[in-house]
């Protein structure tokens, strides 16, 4: 676990670049650090493995002092990207791979099969690459070869300055996909710093949104999209985000949670009647059971009742028993493709308790898209 | 045919002439190298420190040689001792400035990772900025060895030898063979230094690099 207490950063003395900075990183999680050029989220981050050093308070790895530990030990202990690479232009990619588990002394033959593993981890084969120099990769076999060298020492954490602001936007995407598969992998706590949102929440398991030394915000991409903090970052974030992104749109996000309940040996005029009242289409047949437990066992969508007139049919006839669970996180995407594949009309939520809390239905989803879209467009 | 017989009859005295212009020539490099080296890793993150000793060698620079030499000598009275010296201030000025630049070229980024990698200062000087700088420093030792050799020819004006004395005893007798041999070996022996340091380069050099 990493902790800033009370950090502060200043040049001059008089104004400061990081100012009262206070948070913790849980161990294995990726933290992104996003912001403006100039908010002092590389300076946060490089304060980490001593490269800057906080004009006051303290920063804790495990709780330990990080000025109680030798500088050169700690960046050993801490794997370090950066967005130019900076691999050895002078040493094959074998040598650069090795270079911090040589520093540390390590056996040459382990190292070796470090090496080994490391390359195929991203996917450059030792055969075709380990001999080959920097100067014969393309900037994104160098980025992954940069990565591989952060890993060897086999760092708990993992310090990333903007390590593919650099790359074109197809080999960014196919890295950032690597570097989630890596962190699901191996569990390292990383903490990466990029000036791009959409990066940020594609890869963070929480952001910390920074601005002028400060830290505005630190929560996971979901609560960022949906309750920014303050109008920084909502602007910042970007209004409309959530509609650009329909996998964080959760099931829960979209349901109606009215539940209109009705018993299964009603009539269809008296199912009728409340769903007028109610102003619904749709009905959840629940049994009492010893009047404690409610428990679903069908739905009734107002599209049953066509062409019924025998008033003996109760609702446990004609009610839909064979419905599809949602949990209340499936994102949105996943919902619409079940309920297209099965053409459903209503899909019942639960929560983790199994609990129905509410159901989710064309109008529903169309009322929350409507909300989220851009409002300011002309038609 | 003239120059040939001169040279076939004068075979041991070329050699022994040639001999000491590599030794005055050489010594005052390797000097050079051995202080000039070191002051330029020295200075070369310190601004204003590299200006001043650059100008300081520039000036060097542009004392002509007989100047030098003729400074040396109430220092160190004549023959090749003067003469080291005074090559060996002519040698620094290439050496320091290629020093430096080679250390200034090293990419920023590559000497920001082997910090960030723990690497502690001699680290990063052994292990990246010399393997990286060493082309363009040994193009310094280059320039200043091939310089010396040329100036060498000069120092036998104050009686320190070596294949100059050729060329200023043929000028005064008006013997061609004699001025052609002392020339002609000279810039050979200029030549086949530039050749092997060459060869050094290379070696020295990462097939990174290349």
């Amino acid at each position: 676990m990493i902790e800033f207490k009370n950090v502060y950063k200043s040049y001059d003395e008089k104004t400061y670049v990081i100012e009262n900075l206070n948070f913790k990183i849980e161990s294995g999680q990726l933290i992104v650090l996003v912001g403006e050029s100039g908010c002092g989220k590389s300076t946060t981050m490089q304060m980490v493995n001593r490269l800057i050093e906080p004009t006051q308070g303290t920063i804790f790895i495990g709780g330990k002092d990080i000025k109680t530990i030798d500088k050169n030990e700690l960046r050993r202990s801490i794997g370090y990207v950066i967005q130019d690479v900076g691999l050895f232009p002078h040493q094959t990619i074998e040598e650069n791979i090795s270079t911090v588990p040589l520093l540390c002394k390590k056996d040459k033959t382990e190292v070796h099969k470090k090496v080994l593993s490391l390359m195929g981890t991203v996917g450059l084969p030792y055969d075709k690459y380990a001999k080959r120099y920097p100067k014969e990769l393309s900037g994104g076999q160098q980025q992954r070869i940069g990565v591989a060298r952060a890993l060897a020492n086999d760092p708990d954490i993992i310090l990333m300055d903007e390590p593919f602001s650099a790359l074109d936007p197809i080999t960014r995407e196919q890295l950032q996909d690597e570097l989630l598969r890596l962190h699901d992998e191996l569990g390292k706590t990383i903490i990466f710093v990029t000036h791009d949102v959409d990066e940020a929440i594609k890869l963070g398991d929480k952001i910390a949104v920074m601005q002028k030394g400060k830290i505005v915000q630190f929560e996971t991409p979901e609560e960022l999209l949906k309750n920014p903090v303050n109008e920084f970052v909502e602007q910042f974030i970007g209004k409309n985000r959530l509609w650009k992104t329909p996998e964080m749109v959760k099931a829960e996000d979209v349901m109606n949670c009215t539940i209109i309940e009705v018993n299964p040996n009603r009539s269809v005029a008296q199912a009728i009647e409340t769903m007028k009242k109610h102003n619904t289409t749709v009905l959840a047949v629940i049994l009492k059971e010893d009047g404690v437990s409610n428990k679903l066992i069908g739905i009734v969508g107002a599209n049953r009742f066509h062409g019924i007139t025998d008033n003996t049919i109760k609702m446990k006839d004609i009610m839909k028993t064979d419905f599809i669970k949602i949990p209340k996180d499936m994102a949105l995407t996943e919902v619409i493709r079940i309920r297209e594949e099965n053409n459903i009309m209503y899909s019942p939520v639960f929560d983790e308790h199994d609990n129905l809390i509410g159901i989710i239905t064309n109008t529903s989803i169309l009322g929350v898209l409507s909300q989220i879209m851009p409002k300011s467009e002309e038609y | 045919m003239e120059l040939l017989n001169f040279i076939s009859n004068n075979w041991s005295e070329i050699a022994t002439k040639t001999f000491e212009h590599i030794t005055i020539s050489f010594t005052a490099v390797l000097l050079a190298c051995l202080v000039g080296i070191p002051i330029g890793f020295l200075i070369a993150n310190r601004e204003t420190l590299s200006r001043i000793v650059l100008n300081i060698a520039n000036i060097i620079q542009t004392i002509p040689s007989l100047a030098l030499f003729a400074f040396a000598m109430p220092l160190f009275g004549i023959g090749s001792k003067p003469a080291i010296f005074a090559l060996f201030l002519y040698a620094l000025l290439p050496i320091i400035k290629n020093t430096l630049l080679g250390i200034k070229s090293v990419n920023p980024a590559t000497r920001k990772a082997a910090k960030g990698m723990g690497m502690s200062q001699t680290q990063i000087m052994f292990k990246v900025e010399v393997p990286l700088a060493i082309s363009v420093i040994m193009g310094g030792v280059r320039i200043a060895t091939v310089t010396s050799i040329g100036i060498t020819t000069i120092a036998t004006l104050i009686a320190a030898g070596g294949l100059g004395d050729f060329i200023y005893t043929g000028l005064g007798m008006y013997n061609q063979p004699m001025i052609m041999t002392g020339a002609i070996f000279s810039a050979l022996l200029a030549l086949l230094a530039d050749f092997l340091l060459g060869l050094v380069e290379k070696r020295l050099t990462s097939d990174g690099l290349v």
